[in-house]
């Protein structure tokens, strides 16, 4: 079928040898006139290097404040069909594990109420669903929630839809159970989901483990990632046999024939810490000056396995650039247990909220605020006592302000004779 | 009403802007930390005294009187 629209510039990108979106929204034009007008305006945009889209509004489902993006087209007499075009955000079940069932009735709904386009899955982890009109709203509402048991995930100045990796479902490495810590946190922290009164968003992202599946240290404001403070457990047994060429490196991640491994070049050189040694028969690991990055274990999977004490490690002020640039968490608990109920990081999260709300200006991110008023007033809201862990290369960041108060015995500073003996 | 939920809605009157942050809006009841703030102010949205408009990425608040979704649209239409 000719579609109303000519989109010389976007079939350009139909072209390459990669799956294309536009290919994808011209099989929905085809029976979604919405989807049809999206592909004009889109071609417009290219050809005037200006987008025609308005963002924002006061639509949404009653008593939300986050999960819809009100979604306006300014040039609504060339395409009508897009005139109103707003996001829903749907929360999608922790580690993202969805029946089929579930994906088709979701479609369902979006095909019979919505544009039928979907974006699966937003930055945030939340099933996107691209298009639709007010009048539409609250009967998705209803239906998301009734007949399938799902809700809105965050948008705006709100906690957003909690995200984690796919943990001890899936993955042997997993240190924590992100499954139960998503959940937990996304039906703790309801009202902060849905009703925003922070100065800007706020994520938390979970991995189990510190290669970081959802790139919680760049991405969240609190990242919990899984690590161990035992040691690595190893079987010699399995690191001859990578070195003998019995077992795939990565486990066949990057290569599908068999080689024997190059354990100094490929593991030993490549350990940050060189805390590493092979004496021909066993590899040892100096466990102390570990730093849990996961080469060796990534590449010996057979061989090398996080150790059993497990637990997280919690990072904050994670955040994309817009003010300031962008900035990875930084550590503030060194290792917590992370158990059910999760009361001793729920305490924390509570203290760092006081805080943000108290001193954070209107949109400001948390990693923003401890830049402004330093770390050190950060920690002291949270009682949290300062570490070197949390400083990424301690011997060349010496500058540490003790304040007389939290040292014992603490101390008298007079200015005045202080100038007398330093005049200049 | 209570007291604090009538402070909150004179405050908002008093602006000049229509839409207003969080924080702005606590400064109506000065006495209350942000989070004792939040649960007069959720309270009156759902009363339907304040209303949410979102930017996709910041929430403000503002009165229903100023955010009509009719006027909305039709400003876009
Ligand atoms: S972050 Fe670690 S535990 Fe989670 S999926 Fe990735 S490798 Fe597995
Ligand atoms: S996890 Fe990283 S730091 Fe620790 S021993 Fe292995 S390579 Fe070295």
């Amino acid at each position: 079928m000719a579609l109303k629209h000519q989109t010389p510039m976007l079939d350009e990108l139909e072209k390459g040898p990669w799956p294309s979106f536009v290919s994808d929204i011209k099989k929905v034009a085809a029976r979604k006139p919405m989807a049809e007008d999206l592909l004009g305006v889109l071609e417009l945009s290219y050809k005037e290097k200006e987008g025609h889209w308005k963002h924002g509004g006061i639509v949404g489902v009653f008593g939300y404040g986050g999960g819809v993006i009100g979604r306006y087209c300014d040039r609504p007499d060339l395409f009508p069909n897009v005139a109103h075009f707003h996001t829903m955000r749907v929360n999608q079940p922790a580690s993202k594990f969805y029946t089929t069932d579930v994906l088709r009735k979701i479609c369902d709904i979006w095909e019979a109420k919505g544009s039928g386009l979907t974006n699966m899955h937003g930055s945030t982890g939340d099933i996107i669903l691209l298009g639709t009109t007010t009048d539409q709203l609250e009967p998705i509402f209803y239906e998301l929630t009734h007949e399938l048991g799902m809700d809105l995930g965050g948008s705006g100045s709100n906690l957003r839809t909690p995200e984690g990796c796919v943990g001890k479902a899936r993955c042997e490495w997993s240190c924590i159970d992100t499954q139960d810590i998503i959940y937990d946190l996304t039906m703790t922290f309801q009202d902060e989901l849905h009703r925003p009164a922070f100065p800007y968003k706020f994520k938390f992202k979970c991995s189990g483990c510190p290669n970081d599946c959802v790139a919680a240290i760049a991405r969240s404001d609190c990242s919990i990632i899984g690590t161990w403070r035992d040691d690595i457990r190893i079987d010699q047994e399995a690191v001859r046999a990578y070195i003998g060429g019995d077992f795939l490196p990565h486990a066949g991640g990057h290569e599908s024939t068999k080689r024997a491994l190059d354990i100094q070049a490929e593991v030993i050189d490549l350990c940050p810490t060189h805390c590493m040694e092979w004496d021909g028969k066993n590899l040892k690991i100096d466990n102390k000056n570990c730093v849990r990055c996961m080469h060796c274990i990534t590449i010996m999977p057979r061989a090398l396995r996080p150790g059993v004490d497990t637990g997280a490690t919690i990072l904050c002020g994670a955040k994309a650039p817009i003010l300031e640039g962008a900035q990875l968490s930084s550590v503030i608990i060194p290792f917590i247990k992370m158990e059910a109920p999760y009361d001793e990081f729920k305490d924390f999260v509570d203290k760092l909220w006081n805080y943000w709300m108290e001193h954070g200006k209107n949109r400001e991110r948390l990693g923003e605020l401890i830049q402004r008023q330093g770390l050190g007033a950060f920690l002291k809201a949270c009682e949290i006592t300062p570490d070197p862990r949390m400083i990424n290369t301690p011997r060349f960041n010496p500058y540490i302000f003790y304040d007389p108060a939290d040292v014992p015995g603490g101390w008298e500073h007079d200015p005045k004779a202080f100038r007398e003996r330093h005049q200049a | 009403m209570s007291d604090e939920k009538e402070r909150i809605v004179e405050w908002m009157k008093q602006q000049k802007k229509s839409k207003q942050y969080f924080n702005d809006v606590c400064k109506a009841v000065p006495e209350l930390n942000m989070r004792q703030a939040k649960k007069f102010i959720n309270e009156l949205v759902a009363e339907g005294k304040l209303k949410y408009w979102s930017s996709g990425s910041t929430t403000m608040y503002m009165l229903p009187s100023e955010g009509d979704v009719a006027k909305e649209e039709e400003g876009m239409a």
